[in-house]
């Protein structure tokens, strides 16, 4: 039994229920919020650092106990090579979002940190469990404190925001639901056992030929839109601008990765012939994300938008890695959800930051940034050169095994994908050209003037460990992926294997129908 | 040949830049400050003296090909991308031009960007060019290619924008990167295409006649046609060929030691060092050559003719720098062994001159206040000594004017693409002619222009006059900035000479990185003798002829050059507004594309008005017939419903079991 896991997944819903039970001050909530999400970053790092690469195809650090029906649902975690970037992705952006939120919330503090560590433990929760009951609860326990964090603490358009994304969300991971519960029945009809082994499930589990496109659809419906895939984005750009940034923070960084997590923990192992049959549907779904995202994040005014849209951009290079089914486009994906995580996570942080100050998020309204808050200026350039895939920073690594895995699988979804880098670049740099460069002009302070200025400790602790991450995974991109290539290679030999069975089947039923030699002369 | 320690550590060049980038980066504002230069200049310096006994060690070599693994970065499955270097002829003359032209330049720097704002962060980023571009030359592996062309990119785009507070600078900078990326994009299928044929993207392998030439000639013909037109599209964007060379004039909006290094000496040399490099692919491919040799021909030309009537100072010699380039890709169009070395030649001569030409537009610029008018100046041979002679030196160079070192390198160039068989190579010989007839007329209209004659300005007079006398600034022109001008000044002399006349021209020494055999070069050699001197002599004859129409307009106060103007409006019109293609460009590329974003803009509104209204309609359409009692909003019945909706299916799932 490891403790270190289950410590740092349920650590900060203790700390949440502290935080809310107790009568804390603004500064103490705020704190313990502080304390208990550093706890957990630092306990995933340690799982991160001690992870075995050689076994990164089974789950690690493993802590179960049975949870309720006879030998049925489990309460188990573990780390696999899939998940385990995402963990230290989850909590390190926690603490950003507690960071930014230092001086922004003023109301309701103890609410908002209690549901912001409960948020933490759901996250990181999805990630390491090991049973499916265990993963969908706390996949859709995740809506529950976002929802209100959004309703209570976000824009004028606030209720209405958080309304639309519970609906949209939780309407798709109904028929997600369905199509894992058809999983477990279709497991115990092969086996005559219920197991709720998520592993055991996935890789032991052979469905129907005739099924499989159907799971496949319900799978996709709740996964698709929470990346989101176009069309199903609709609910992320009034999310983004109507959440606090501790909000945006997060729902980008990390909650959209549940999407693409269950993509890759589900949709391509338990059915990867549908997939493959589905990938030119998806391919172009998401090079039209990946292209339309990048157009629309062109025209818009507020910067918040524009980050929101250019996420549907970033996560449309995800899924057509996921779905090229072939080693680097996988590890690609994977590693592009932590980039996209880290790089978005800290667009809107910084974009937090700004508002703070002059309480507006029109890119007009700026300009010549660069010259009075520097510091600022300098992480935001390394954030939009990550984000626009610039080598040495770790979007380029992602965004170059995606574009190679996807090559591979169609070069004209690769070609349209790699112009979307050249639309990237532009809507990019224009915003640094436009916000941070050209003749200074500050925008008309609202009745926080005197809080304009270079970035306070809070702030830097909160962008800086963000660009250690992306240098890190720039330039030593090796040890990330080696943590990770065991598991992708299982879902790849088994992607392979099935259609080579698929073809090997057909071989089979030719023979079948030609009459054999004994049948004749019978 | 790989056991000198010269090679074997041929990494430290790059890495002891890296490490002053870092150093100035950290410690250059707070503890360096005027000392910022320094790492960056002993890194340079360094590399200089590292890279040229390198060069010594290759030109000695019996086997001039080495490769120098270092570190393994990144493996998935069998893709595998390491930091592995390849020291060859071909890398290691790159590799000591782009040191030893630096060095000088980072010289110059020091006394340049005193007393500007962000001196420490000028030489970073410097030092972080030096980096990148030392390793570009020195990898070898397309991947690693790519990310150190996007990383001179990066230092491109930065010190472009270096004066980010002025508009035009961000603008200028945001340009570059993002014409830039238009031609990595082609550059990056390119790379993708290459390794989807061949499995591997070492240069090791795919280089190699026996592996991957002949995975790609096995793959199609239009395989390789590809391939190759597709990491031509990288050199059109790096190396600011036709279209996509907007962005080079714009980019004089840096520092001038960086338009002296980044773009003119060394950066956009890139692409013609890429084609170079794989000139055994493009040799084979069909029909690529024609269309390189068309692209440099017409980027020669269009940017030559533009040339001859700007005002500006240093755009003037940006479009001078885009035409040389278009020589050197002519030159590679032939696409032969000797048209690479041909091309090479020139980019190694042009970087001295080049460098030279753009370091004394700064001595100029520092003198007269930042003056970029060349009709504003006049006569400033008299206050700048050693900057008139240099600039003097430099500026015949580029010319063609006899034995200096532009005259053999373009001589080389014409002399290949003349003794191509073909029309296309004829007329491409002809074209290259008469554009270096417009060469030597508007580098001669400029240097008349600012260093003859009388100031045509009153208050650029003074200003020049009070710099000279002005003490506080120190000299005009003090050792620190007179010596690289010095050394420059002395290699665009000789350079040519001595390489083509001591060492008989690059292609005995360049041919090692090719591994064509002895006999093959002899006779390349032969050939390129053999035909030269008629096309000396025509050559000479045409910058001679240049020079001299120049001197005639603008030597003396002359009514010409108006009447020219009045006389060919319709011309002059073409080259005063730059064939209108920046315009073409806004036109064509930039406005449709943010019309299509904003139509995506307000397509999304619609969708996410229309669509999402619609959905969000029926629950609660549902939740006002179910429970209308309920007054505290929908938020609690989600939740429920939710987690109604989880305890439904467990229970489904666990009668199930008891069942089973």
């Amino acid at each position: 039994m490891h403790w270190l896991l289950l410590i740092a997944v349920v650590q900060p819903a203790l700390a949440a229920i502290a935080v809310g039970l107790l009568p804390l001050s603004r500064g103490q909530s705020r704190a313990v919020a502080l304390g208990s999400s550093l706890v957990s970053l630092v306990l995933t790092v340690i799982l991160c650092l001690k992870f075995d690469p050689q076994a990164a195809a089974r789950a690690q650090f493993v802590w179960a106990v049975d949870w309720f029906g006879e030998g049925g649902v489990r309460f188990a975690l573990g780390v696999d090579g899939l998940s385990l970037w995402l963990l230290p992705l989850s909590t390190l952006l926690t603490v950003v979002a507690v960071l930014s939120s230092w001086e922004s919330i003023r109301d309701g503090a103890r609410g908002f940190y209690a549901l912001l560590l409960l948020l933490e433990t759901g996250m990181l929760g999805v990630f390491a469990a090991l049973d499916i009951v265990l993963f969908y609860v706390f996949f859709e326990f995740t809506l529950i404190p976002l929802f209100f964090i959004i309703g209570i603490w976000g824009g004028p358009e606030r209720r209405f925001a958080a309304v639309k994304f519970l609906i949209y969300t939780f309407a798709g991971s109904v028929l997600t639901a369905a199509g894992l519960l058809y999983v477990l029945v279709a497991h115990y009809n092969e086996h005559g056992t219920w197991t709720f082994d998520i592993a055991t499930l996935v890789y032991q589990t052979t469905i129907p030929t005739e099924a499989q496109m159907l799971l496949f659809l319900a799978l996709f419906a709740g996964f698709a839109i929470k990346v989101p895939v176009f069309p199903f984005h609709t609910w992320l750009p009034l999310a983004h601008v109507e959440a606090p940034t501790a909000g945006s923070v997060l729902l980008a960084g990390v909650l959209l990765k549940l999407g693409t997590y269950g993509f890759v923990r589900f949709s391509l192992p338990l059915v990867p012939g549908a997939c493959h049959e589905a990938f030119p549907w998806v391919a172009t779904l998401a090079v039209i994300g990946v292209l339309y995202g990048a157009l629309t994040a062109m025209a818009q005014e507020d910067i918040k938008r524009l980050v929101a849209y250019s996420s549907i951009s970033h996560m449309g290079f995800c899924v057509l890695g996921l779905f090229s089914l072939n080693h680097q486009g996988i590890a690609g994906g994977v590693l592009q959800m932590v980039n996209h995580g880290l790089a978005t996570g800290a667009l809107f942080a910084i974009v937090g930051m700004l508002y703070d100050r002059y309480h507006t998020r029109m890119i007009a309204d700026y300009s010549g940034m660069a010259r009075i808050m520097p510091r600022l200026a300098v992480l935001t350039m390394v954030v939009v050169l990550a984000s626009i895939g610039l080598p040495g920073l770790n979007g380029f690594v992602g965004e170059v095994l995606i574009l190679l895995g996807a090559f591979k699988a169609s070069w004209v979804a690769a070609m349209l994908a790699t112009a979307g880098i050249v639309l990237g670049a532009y809507y990019m740099l224009t915003l640094m050209q436009r916000a941070f460069f050209g003749e200074v002009r500050e925008p008309l302070a609202g009745e926080h003037a005197e809080s304009a200025g270079d970035l306070r400790w809070h702030e830097l602790a909160a962008l800086i460990p963000i660009v250690a991450a992306c240098f890190w995974i720039g330039l030593w991109p090796r040890f990330f992926v080696e943590r990770m290539a065991p598991a992708i290679d299982v879902i790849v030999n088994r992607s392979t294997q099935v259609s080579r069975n698929e073809s090997t089947s057909k071989v089979i039923r030719l023979v079948r129908r030609a009459p054999s030699p004994e049948a004749r002369g019978s | 040949m790989s056991d000198s320690i010269f090679v074997q550590y041929i990494w430290l060049v790059p890495a002891v830049s890296l490490l002053a980038a870092v150093i100035t980066a950290i410690a250059g504002n707070r503890w360096l400050k005027q000392q910022a230069w320094l790492p960056c200049m002993l890194a340079a310096a360094f590399g200089a003296v590292w890279s040229a006994l390198a060069l010594v060690v290759v030109a000695q070599a019996d086997e001039p090909v080495a490769f120098v693994p270092v570190l393994e970065w990144l493996t998935v499955s069998d893709l595998r991308v390491a930091y592995e270097l390849l020291v060859d002829p071909l890398s290691a003359l790159m590799l000591f031009m782009v040191t030893f032209v630096g060095s000088l330049i980072v010289a110059f720097a020091s006394w340049y960007m005193a007393h500007e704002e962000g001196y420490a962060r000028f030489f970073s980023e410097v030092a972080l060019f030096l980096f990148s571009m030392t390793s570009l030359v020195l990898v070898a592996n397309l991947l690693m290619l790519y990310v150190f062309w996007e990383l001179v990119g990066l230092c491109s785009y930065l010190l472009i924008g270096f004066y980010y507070t002025r508009p035009c600078a961000a603008a200028a900078a945001k340009k570059a990167f993002v014409v830039n990326r238009i031609g990595d994009f082609g550059f990056a299928l390119g790379i993708f295409l290459i390794w989807v044929t061949c499995g591997t993207l070492s240069y090791r392998q795919v280089l190699a006649v026996d592996q991957g030439l002949q995975q790609l000639t096995a793959a199609g013909p239009a395989v390789l046609t590809t391939v190759c037109l597709l990491l031509f599209c990288g050199a059109v964007g790096k190396s600011a060929q036709f279209p996509l060379h907007v962005w080079l004039p714009d980019a004089m909006e840096g520092p001038t030691p960086v338009s002296a290094l980044i773009h003119a000496a060394t950066m956009v040399t890139a692409g013609v060092y890429m084609v170079a490099r794989f000139t055994p692919l493009f040799a084979q491919a069909a029909g690529v050559g024609t269309v390189v040799l068309v692209i440099g021909c017409v980027t020669a030309f269009i940017a030559a003719f533009t040339a001859l009537t700007q005002t500006d100072f240093k755009r003037i010699l940006a479009y001078s720098t885009i035409s040389q380039l278009g020589y050197m890709f002519m030159a590679l169009g032939i696409g032969t062994v000797a048209g690479a070395v041909a091309a090479i030649f020139h980019v190694f001569t042009h970087a001295f001159f080049k460098a030279l030409l753009f370091l004394g537009s700064g001595s100029v610029m520092h003198a007269t206040g930042g003056e970029l008018n060349v009709w504003r100046m006049g006569g400033l041979r008299k206050y700048l000594p050693v900057t008139h002679w240099t600039f003097l030196c430099a500026a015949l160079a580029l010319a063609g004017f006899p034995l200096l070192s532009g005259f053999w390198s373009k001589d080389a160039i014409l002399a290949t693409v003349w003794q191509a068989s073909g029309a296309a190579t004829q007329l491409a010989g002809a074209v290259g002619l008469i554009t270096a007839a417009l060469t030597a007329f508007y580098i001669g209209r400029a240097y008349f222009l600012v260093f003859w004659g009388e100031p045509r300005d009153r208050a650029i007079e003074e200003q020049v006059e009070h710099y000279v006398r002005d003490e506080a600034h120190g000299p005009p022109e003090p050792l620190i900035m007179k010596a690289p001008l010095i050394v420059l000044a002395v290699g665009s002399v000789l350079v040519g000479a001595v390489i083509a006349l001591a060492f008989g021209g690059l292609v005995p020494f360049l041919a090692g990185a090719y591994g064509v055999e002895p006999l093959a070069h002899a006779t390349a050699e032969h050939d390129a003798h053999g035909h030269a001197w008629g096309m000396m002599l025509l050559s000479a004859v045409v910058a001679l002829a240049g020079l001299g129409l120049a001197y005639v307009f603008y030597g003396q106060p002359s009514p010409w050059p108006d009447r020219l103007a009045e006389q060919l409006a319709p011309l002059y019109r073409i080259s005063v507004n730059k064939f209108w293609l920046d315009e073409l460009g806004l036109i064509l590329v930039v406005r449709p594309m943010l019309a299509i974003a904003a139509a995506c803009r307000v397509l999304d509104n619609v969708l996410v008005d229309g669509l999402v209204h619609a959905v969000a309609a029926v629950p609660a359409w549902f939740a006002r017939l179910a429970l209308r009692p309920m007054h505290n909003g929908l938020v609690p019945f989600y939740a429920l419903a939710m987690l109604l909706g989880l305890a439904v299916i467990l229970t489904l799932v666990l009668f199930q079991i008891q069942g089973g």
